[in-house]
């Protein structure tokens, strides 16, 4: 009988999925890296980056979470009359619009706190345009995925959740840096 | 008819999470753009290649014992006790082991993508960082976990719902803080 909590297991089933995990986080990196000398002279932008990645992550796996219930319950239909559709894409929407709106003000503040020289219209703009794009890919792709995974049979808690939260966290760096790129 | 939210419903059930994680992200991000930590990005190569992965491994190692655990004493196979019990010891080693190979791991592909993309870097330089982070966030996510978990399942919290943010808020912001942490020590050192 294999026993589900000895180390060796935990350890082999684990391990793979992490260093797979981290590969695919260099793309992020790569990124980061590319902007290093203009994220060393605006420190709003470094505050920006782990706000973006984790709204991007906790969005999506809620997003992930209640579709996968929907699906459970009968509710979920791909339909874009359907409310529930509605409202999580709408929640999503109105939760970045808060988000990104706040991070914006409080990431100017810090940076100049920081020494920085970046202005609150740029910081604003960047935080917000960069924010609502990342709604919308959290949506699409959370849908996508959901939709994906039951057509295919598989269970969407498994293997739907992680996948998505990390596509979003990497997409939330590429749209960052996309914005960052024509704004700054 | 239940099951049925609107966005209204949905807004107000995930706005706190959203916003403790928001938090935190501000916490991290402004230990990210301190003066000594921008010093030690401009002087370390590579440090922000690995700072993606960094972070998101912490969350995938110490959320998967948050959710082992979690079960666990759902299934009535651990204790919520701080006692040497053969389960729970195994899960925290497990994890551990996890937390610092991964962190090693991480090390040695930053420094293979930079030597392709033709920058230097420094292989002992960069496991050391990832060694003294990894270390210092393991012993504090595991501490800090299976004391909340322990407590609050004592006290009727479901420890489901309480790993995410935990794991979300100190991983973010004790990784950031512990990577300048390693810098620092690395620096002193080599």
């Amino acid at each position: 009988m294999t026993d589900e909590w000895s180390i060796r297991r935990i350890v082999r089933t684990m391990i793979p999925l992490l260093a797979a995990l981290s590969v695919l986080q260099l793309v992020s990196g790569t990124v980061l890296e590319t902007f290093e000398a203009v994220l060393v002279s605006n420190p709003a932008l470094l505050v920006l980056v782990p706000v973006q990645i984790g709204t991007a992550g906790n969005l999506a796996s809620i997003t992930c979470s209640r579709l996968t219930t929907q699906l459970y319950l009968g509710t979920y239909e791909l339909d874009r009359s359907n409310p529930d559709l509605r409202a999580n894409a709408g929640a999503v929407f109105a939760l970045a619009g808060t988000v990104f709106g706040i991070v914006g003000v409080a990431a100017w503040a810090i940076g100049v706190a920081l020494g920085g020289t970046l202005g609150l219209g740029r910081v604003l703009l960047v935080s917000l345009v960069s924010g609502m794009l990342l709604a919308v890919l959290v949506v699409v792709t959370s849908v996508a995925a959901v939709e994906a995974s039951y057509r295919a049979g598989l269970n969407p808690d498994d293997t739907t959740i992680p996948v998505v939260t990390n596509v979003c966290d990497i997409a939330g760096v590429l749209i960052l840096f996309g914005v960052v790129s024509v704004v700054v | 008819m239940a099951g049925h939210d609107t966005a209204r419903d949905v807004y107000r059930q995930a706005l706190p999470v959203i916003l403790v994680s928001l938090i935190a992200g501000l916490f991290a991000g402004t230990i990210l753009g301190s003066e000594t930590m921008r010093a030690g990005i401009s002087e370390v190569p590579g440090l922000l290649l690995l700072l993606p992965a960094f972070l998101a491994t912490r969350g995938g190692v110490y959320g998967s014992l948050g959710a082992r655990l979690s079960t666990g004493l759902h299934q009535g196979l651990i204790e919520p006790r701080f006692r040497l019990d053969r389960r729970l010891t195994n899960a925290i080693l497990a994890s551990f082991i996890n937390g610092m190979t991964v962190s090693v791991f991480i090390a040695v592909v930053t420094y293979l993508w930079l030597t392709l993309l033709g920058t230097a870097g420094n292989l002992l330089q960069l496991v050391g960082i990832m060694v003294v982070a990894g270390f210092l966030s393991a012993v504090l996510m595991i501490s800090v976990l299976i004391t909340v978990i322990f407590v609050g399942y004592r006290r009727g919290l479901d420890p489901d719902n309480v790993i995410g943010p935990v794991v979300t808020t100190l991983g973010d912001v004790f990784g950031v803080l512990f990577l300048l942490v390693g810098i620092y020590v690395v620096g002193v050192v080599l």
